[in-house]
């Protein structure tokens, strides 16, 4: 029969705040990422005109396809430029509040940090820093489960990839001591 | 009966303890990333990817589709039991779902949701069976130009069809389709956008994009939302699974609508979403009793699991026969066959037949034992919302690492992922669509082979996309498609005119 279990309840003690002070509208975003993809196109432009967007006798030159997309992107990136700027829209949407960038900054900057590890110590020994640290000092989790679950998972990619289907991970120092 | 003897065949291929036990673990991941908030569908394929690079392609492709249905299927827990959508299209089965587990009668929603996920995708692999090997059949007459309309036509789908603002589909699908040719052109050998830089010689990684355009983006939108949520679990007993499946012959002219919906949707691009809602809308208008949908009517489970289940499955018909995805996670599949060496389109069912219906026997077969693994295994799937995201968020980003790095072996797509994953943060928030992105990316450099093959073939003569009725017709197809938000309005408007004389008389 129908028996209603144990409740599961999980907290967000540091969920970001709904009355935030904004950091960022929607609007500037649209505007920056407009101009972005507008030079990103000039880009592609450019190049694809040096390699040779005319046609030979048998068929389009290898620029040509890419340099007629890059115009369409360049005229949807215009129209979505011109659309921003042109129409005013009320309230103003929110793209970010200060409490959001801080939660986003939380995990985007360990993780930019655990690409820049990698490079050095291997994919493993980064792992392992990166989910013992996020655990501890972002979640706020026991010191000892912290170490052990980042130890634990660490161990069981490598025995999965590197031992068991022979998917070879960039490896440090300390693989190379254990003669990996 | 052709299609029913391979089919068996197929099954044949499967029955083996090795492709048993893949299915298992694939339904159980697949599962597990259901469950999880921030991770789905797409996002799960495109991780775990990576673990089956050393396995044979069938192996591989049966553990990626049942990681597929497995997320389907658990999806449909977090929305009942927490009314946390775990995807897009889950969204319309909180509506009644939430309020029958609130209700104590989680057992048989939950039981209602995997039953009708399971008619859905039974309904869209049957067509896949009877249909797929036709339309592949047909296609093998295709040549270029005729296989250049059926990518024009399912661009021009993405932007006329979509519900975004077509600017921002158009930016989505032009930019996927430029990365798309970074790096040697494959017609020419020229170097294409790498503005002599090494590292892009290779050109941009489909996978590699998607790792971090669907993994690490999802992360960072996770992390800025509120994660509090509450619930109950629930067991599911034999006695309400019999007592839902002897309703369920009351239902049969919602669960039968709703699989059309579903089918229909999924074969053309954008699917699953639009199917889900509209097969809930649809049952709601024609039901007898309107006032009870979203108080907890389990009919509102059933009309948009199915739909959404069915268009799920359908997507994969034409990667299938053609080679043309139907959704994010079937680009994702078809990004995979390439890995293991399979060129996808209407050849896979001539040269791979054991490849093909294997994975179509186990869409069966997987749907079936996923059904039994949901239904008997709930109450641990939800307790693993009871682990901290704190744990998990960086766990999905190395599991994201190891992926985009198994790839190539390259450092670089670390880095590129990580791009990709700002990128489709801003995207997501901005209403770029991804899906058209993917899309583009994936089909991009066979679409300009395509182009460029048919006018070499016609010596540069732009007619050579009307040279015939077949292509004509799709090619013409297309660009109605492409200017339907301005043609539509304009049909409707002569429809008036049309209207208005006879109007006028009876006035």
């Amino acid at each position: 029969m129908a028996t209603p279990d144990a409740e599961i309840i999980v907290d967000d003690p540091t969920a970001p705040a709904d009355n935030s002070p904004p950091v960022l509208l929607t609007r500037t975003v649209d505007v920056i990422t407009s101009l972005l993809l507008l030079g990103l196109a000039a880009l592609f432009c450019f190049d694809n005109w040096r390699t040779g967007i005319a046609w030979e006798t048998d068929g389009p030159q290898p620029g040509y396809f890419p340099f007629y997309l890059g115009v369409i992107l360049a005229g949807a990136s215009l129209y979505g430029l011109a659309n921003c700027l042109l129409t005013r829209t009320s309230p103003a949407h929110i793209f970010l509040t200060r409490d959001q960038l801080r939660r986003v900054l939380q995990v985007f900057v360990p993780t930019l940090l655990f690409c820049l590890l990698t490079q050095w110590l291997g994919l493993y020994v980064a792992s392992f820093l990166l989910i013992a640290g996020f655990m501890r000092l972002i979640g706020r989790i026991a010191l000892w489960k912290s170490l052990l679950t980042a130890f634990l998972f660490a161990i069981v990619m490598f025995v999965t990839f590197d031992v068991a289907f022979d998917v070879i991970m960039p490896k440090g120092p300390l693989e190379a001591a254990f003669g990996y | 009966m052709e299609a029913f003897g391979l089919l068996l065949h197929g099954f044949t291929v499967l029955l083996t303890w090795k492709t048993l036990a893949v299915m298992m673990v694939g339904l159980v991941l697949g599962i597990f990333v259901g469950v999880l908030p921030g991770l789905g569908g797409p996002n799960g394929v495109a991780i775990l990817l990576p673990l089956t690079f050393t396995m044979d392609p069938t192996s591989a492709i049966v553990m990626l589709s049942c990681i597929y249905w497995g997320a389907l299927f658990g999806g449909a827990i977090t929305s009942i039991l927490f009314n946390i959508p775990g995807e897009a299209w889950s969204v319309a089965t909180t509506f009644d779902g939430y309020p029958m587990a609130q209700q104590g009668k989680a057992p048989e929603a939950l039981t209602a949701a995997f039953t009708s996920s399971f008619i859905g995708s039974l309904a869209a692999v049957l067509l896949i069976t009877f249909l797929a090997p036709g339309i592949a059949a047909f296609a093998l007459q295709f040549g270029p130009p005729e296989f250049f309309a059926v990518y024009l036509l399912t661009f021009c789908s993405f932007v006329g069809l979509g519900r975004e603002d077509k600017h921002k589909t158009i930016i989505s699908m032009t930019l996927g389709l430029l990365l798309a040719g970074i790096g040697m052109d494959t017609v020419s050998g020229t170097l294409r956008m790498t503005f002599g830089w090494n590292e892009l010689l290779r050109g941009i990684n489909f996978l590699v994009a998607v790792i971090g355009l669907f993994g690490i983006s999802e992360i960072l939108l996770t992390m800025e939302e509120r994660l509090a949520l509450r619930g109950h679990t629930a067991s599911i007993s034999l006695g309400v699974v019999l007592r839902v499946w002897k309703d369920l012959p009351r239902y049969w002219v919602t669960l039968l609508r709703s699989s059309a919906i579903g089918c229909w949707l999924g074969i053309t691009p954008g699917g699953a979403i639009a199917a889900s809602f509209m097969g809930y809308n649809l049952a709601k208008r024609f039901s007898k009793d309107k006032e009870s949908f979203g108080k907890g009517r389990i009919e509102g489970v059933f009309a948009p699991e199915t739909a959404a289940h069915a268009s799920g499955t359908s997507a994969l018909l034409p990667m299938l026969a053609l080679g043309i995805p139907g959704s994010g996670t079937a680009a994702i599949l078809l990004g995979g066959l390439m890995v293991w060496g399979l060129n996808p389109g209407p050849l896979l069912f001539v040269e791979h037949k054991d490849f093909v219906w294997g994975l179509i026997a186990s869409m069966y077969l997987g749907n079936v034992v996923g059904l039994a693994l949901v239904l008997t295994t709930v109450p641990i799937f939800a307790a693993v919302l009871r682990v901290p995201l704190a744990a998990i968020a960086p766990m999905i980003v190395v599991s994201c690492a190891i992926g985009a790095y198994a790839i190539q072996n390259a450092i670089f797509d670390i880095w590129l992922m990580l791009l990709f994953g700002v990128v489709g943060y801003v995207f997501k928030k901005i209403g770029i669509p991804l899906a058209p992105f993917t899309l583009a990316l994936v089909l991009g450099s066979r679409a300009e082979d395509a182009f460029r093959l048919a006018m070499i073939g016609a010596g540069g003569d732009l007619r050579v996309f009307w040279s015939n009725g077949l292509v004509g017709s799709i090619t013409t197809l297309a660009l109605i498609l492409l200017f339907w938000p301005l043609l539509g309005p304009l049909f409707e408007r002569a429809a008036r005119l049309w209207r208005l004389p006879r109007g006028s008389r009876a006035a």
